[in-house]
């Protein structure tokens, strides 16, 4: 295990070297046909400040594993963090009973043999040294402009470093670390009628600059200050990168190719069979996941040890690939393509000041909350507008109005695309953390569907 | 004891240690395989301090003194760095210590007790019964178990072990239509999660109700569109503890009032407090709302929360009027004014939680529960006293805004009612309200025969976010003239 440099030091995590000894040990225990261990090891840090002060904060370190056995088809897993032999003899012992116990699994996939890896470019040093001092100092370079202003800043910077290390008994080491971090503030007016955010995840600190997100969420809480009601109906909305994200994320599930092959997802085709090859949102769409992109990576393979690649889901307008897992892959003769974590969408050259302006009459979204599924038939769900909605009037942002709920599916949404600006990294993640490396363009989009309006500031 | 000494050592006036062991298993399968079998272990201790009115915390899985002592030091350097940004020191509420205190979960059955072979074999039997039902396509079914053993103490000399389980069998099943046009699931919301041992699954009856669940999951298919409009509902405590749960137990968090969630989970409708206390009408004078730690069976039930206080009872909405938040120790002092008003000593309500040693701990939920009325009314004397309305059963699909205003909730299963019968099945059914309104417009309560227990694993609130587990006792409700929306589209 890593030495402690400081009391504050830099993210703890294991090497290449002290994961691999590690998983060695965990597999020189083993007794099962086939073993694989997952050892994931990291440092969580955060602050979190409210009413302009900070109100907690946390640093914490843990390191796990997770023991996969299987005799035959039979399999059991069990996780522990408990690391010292005795421990993970029992953790192995425990895995292994598991294992004997459960029935054979018509779907196992043998374990894979060694593979070759690249490496994500998903480190940051700078991510990995920030310290509560640090932390603090980010925080009041938004907390107090906010106070000067009379406004009340709320928000949470979080900042993790950790490894992810896969072994298994036929010879197969992957390994591969990673930084990620959000930060975000919500600004509200002392009165309580005005809300603006601003917020931005990465994997390199060096890339936020906390002052500029203030400054953001600063103007939104002033401009949305006592906001109108409209008639809730069908407009043409301008949708910041962040409410585009947080639409596009539902799509992840959606790509599942067994729950479209088993007629229960919108990509079933009717009669049977799956969408793939026909044309489903607007041509200049695409969407694609690629682990290795520099402004939005992710881990270089999947949990069970298999290289991650590019992958085009739709393609201009066309459904390209579905996500297959292992098993389902072998079935339909396909190769297979876990979802990545991590997802770009194709944009233009415009900017979001260029869109509004092409806009007779609109209303412009900051950001989306609350989203569930109300029917995966058509990926159709239900959300709120939040933090900052305006009305757009002759090209002119004109007034706040009140916050919208929506009943609209991602896929509607990219079939009624005017116009798409410029792609952006946003923090699309509904509980605010690093989540889903995500870049996408702000959108135009005709008839977006709003049921109701909302008091909600 | 090394924590506590530490801490003190390093300049902390209060600190706090969990040490907590959760254990946990689940079992999942599908159709006619065991999809997963896992065991999860995760053993460490958190320190928490109060430095001069900051906190701080740090925690680790290593449990060895040096590094007890190491991260309660670490967690008094953390509270200094957050003075620099500090406007209003915490202060705690007075809690009386408990130095030896012992806590377990009402178990029968401890599940960890009961053979693996035992709990595939019923969840297989379980998927084979619904499949044999003809029309139905996918079935999967699960068991999930935790285990919690924690261990903390603080310094103004509580000292307490407790061992917390909680327990969900649960099912799915969908059908298909023919000709791949249509889909419909249908979620076993009759079976709840509960605070209870492996005598709750045997009493779920998994096996004997699936043909029923699948036969629904199909009649679903064939179901009507429901007609958008304004509806009489009525909600059966299936549905209705989610209701409860985003419209009435999240607002009447103090922390939210206060806007120190205002970043993610959003603030509330009823704030400011001073103009909300004892002045805002929740709903009609029969409606009295409830928090609690000790309703036996349900996932909130504590000995002490995790700031050493015993939870007693409160009243959150007494005959239809808002009166009290959610709080903790350092949250009771805020509403000092209040209390001295109503002749109450300042005590937190004990709704302390953290959901793991690697965790700080904040406000959270207790159970929030809808107290019955006072004539035992069921379920089918509401039918019988409604002309035109809309029963659902189960909850569904649900959304609501970050001030807990405007709500949009789906189901499991939604019934026409005509002339005080229900006259068939409808779907793509979902109703939106604004809080107030809806609460308002309850007309007919549930007696305390209809009372039931739903439950929640995964309540998320905090940054980073945190998973709460509680449950929200209700019996059936009856809303007026509730706006209906048809969300069927066609892709």
């Amino acid at each position: 295990m890593s030495s402690l440099r400081s009391l504050a030091a830099a993210a703890r995590y294991l090497s290449r070297e002290e994961a691999e000894a590690l998983a060695k040990r965990v597999l020189s225990f083993a007794a099962a046909e086939s073993t694989r261990v997952v050892v994931n090891s990291g440092s969580e840090s955060n602050t979190r400040f409210a009413v302009n002060q900070i109100s907690t904060a946390g640093d914490g370190y843990n390191a796990s594993v997770s023991i996969i056995s299987m005799f035959g088809k039979r399999r059991g897993s069990v996780n522990t963090n408990r690391l010292d032999d005795q421990g993970l003899r029992e953790a192995v012992a425990a895995s292994e009973r598991l294992a004997r116990l459960s029935p054979e699994d018509p779907e196992a996939m043998p374990e894979l043999e060694p593979q070759q890896y690249q490496s994500p470019p998903a480190w940051s040093e700078a991510t990995a040294a920030l310290e509560p001092d640090s932390r603090a100092r980010a925080v009041r370079a938004i907390s107090e402009p906010a106070r000067a202003a009379g406004l009340v800043s709320t928000g949470f910077l979080e900042a993790n470093g950790g490894a992810t290390a896969i072994a298994n008994s036929k010879g197969l080491f992957a390994y591969g670390r990673a930084t990620e971090l959000a930060l975000t503030t919500t600004v509200r007016t002392e009165d309580g009628t005005g809300s603006g955010w601003a917020g931005i995840a990465h994997h390199d600190w060096t890339r936020v600059d906390p002052a500029a997100l203030a400054r953001r969420a600063i103007d939104k809480a002033r401009r949305s200050a006592n906001p109108s009601a409209i008639e809730p109906g069908r407009y043409t909305v301008i949708l910041e990168p962040t409410a585009v994200g947080n639409l596009l994320l539902r799509l992840q599930n959606a790509f599942s190719a067994r729950n479209a092959d088993e007629g229960r997802s919108f990509f079933s085709k009717p009669g049977g069979g799956v969408k793939i090859g026909m044309k489903v949102v607007d041509e200049r769409v695409t969407l694609w996941s690629d682990p290795f992109d520099p402004e939005a990576p992710s881990s270089g393979f999947s949990g069970e040890g298999l290289p991650l690649k590019k992958i085009t889901w739709i393609e201009n307008g066309v459904v390209k690939n579905l996500a297959y897992d292992r098993y389902w892959a072998q079935r339909q003769e396909v190769e297979p393509s876990p979802f990545p974590g991590t997802l770009r969408m194709s944009g233009g050259t415009q900017s979001l000041d260029e869109l509004i302006a092409s806009t007779q009459r609109g209303i412009l979204v900051t950001r989306f909350w609350y989203i569930r599924s109300v029917d995966p038939r058509t990926i159709l769900h239900t959300g709120l507008t939040r933090d900052g909605t305006f009305l757009i009037e002759q090209g002119r942002v004109t007034r706040a109005v009140k916050n919208l709920r929506f009943n609209e599916s991602p896929i509607f949404m990219l079939n009624n695309v005017e116009a798409l600006g410029r792609p952006e990294r946003v923090n699309a993640s509904e509980s605010l953390g690093p989540g889903t490396p995500i870049i996408v363009p702000p959108l135009k989009v005709r008839d977006f569907n709003f049921t109701s309006l909302s008091d909600a500031i | 004891m090394v924590a506590l000494d530490a801490a003190r050592a390093a300049g902390a006036q209060y600190a706090d240690v969990r040490f907590s062991r959760n254990r946990s298993q689940s079992v999942t399968t599908r159709e006619r395989r065991v999809q997963g079998i896992n065991e999860n272990d995760t053993f460490g201790f958190g320190v928490r301090t109060l430095v001069n009115g900051s906190w701080g915390f740090a925690c680790s899985n290593d449990v060895t003194r040096d590094e007890i002592a190491r991260v309660a030091r670490q967690a008094a350097l953390q509270a200094r760095s957050n003075r620099a940004a500090q406007i209003r020191p915490v202060t705690l509420a007075p809690a009386d210590p408990t130095p030896n205190g012992v806590w377990k979960s009402p178990v029968r059955t401890d599940p960890f007790d009961v053979a693996l072979e035992d709990k595939v074999a019923l969840l297989l039997a379980a998927n084979q019964a619904a499949l044999k039902v003809r029309g139905s396509r996918f079935a999967s079914s699960s068991m999930f178990f935790l285990r919690e053993e924690k261990t903390y103490a603080n310094t103004d000399g509580t000292f307490t072990g407790q061992t917390i389980y909680r327990t969900s069998p649960s099912m799915s099943i969908t059908a298909v239509s023919a000709d791949n046009s249509d889909f419909q699931n249908l979620q076993s919301t009759d079976i709840q999660p509960m605070g209870l041992g492996y005598e709750h699954v045997e009493g779920a009856k998994l096996v004997e109700n699936a043909p029923r669940w699948a036969e629904l999951a199909i009649q679903k298919l064939s179901a009507r569109p429901v007609e958008v409009g304004r509806y009489d509902l009525i909600l059966h405590p299936t549905h209705l503890g989610l209701t409860i749960h985003e419209s009435i137990a999240h607002p009447t968090e103090l922390d939210r009032a206060y806007g120190y969630e205002a970043n993610y989970a959003g603030t509330s409708f009823v704030a400011p407090p001073e103009k909300v206390l004892g002045q805002l009408r929740y709903g009609p004078d029969f409606m009295n709302i409830v928090g609690d730690r000790e309703q036996p069976g349900s996932l909130s039930a504590v000995g002490w929360d995790d700031e050493g206080v015993r939870p007693e009872r409160f009243d959150i909405v007494k005959n239809g009027i808002f009166v009290d938040y959610q709080t903790t120790r350092e949250q009771a002092m805020w509403l000092d004014w209040w209390y001295k008003q109503r002749s109450m000593p300042s005590r937190s309500h004990g709704c302390s939680y953290a959901q793991s040693w690697q965790d700080v701990q904040f406000q959270r939920m207790p159970n929030v529960s809808l107290l019955p009325g006072e004539r035992d009314l069921s379920w089918d004397d509401m039918i019988a006293a409604t002309d035109r309305g809309i029963a659902i059963v189960g909850d569904g699909s649900f959304s609501i805004d970050q001030q807990r205003y405007n709500a949009q909730f789906g189901g499991q299963l939604f019934y026409e009612v005509r002339g005080g019968k229900i006259t068939g099945m409808l779907k793509d059914v979902a109703y939106q309200i604004r809080t107030p309104e809806f609460w308002n417009s309850l007309d007919m309560i549930g007696g305390r025969s209809s009372y039931m227990l739903w439950g929640a694993f995964g309540d998320a609130k905090g940054q980073p976010s945190q998973s709460n587990a509680i449950s929200h006792g209700c019996p059936p409700t009856r809303h007026r003239q509730v706006n209906i929306i048809n969300t069927g589209r066609t892709a």
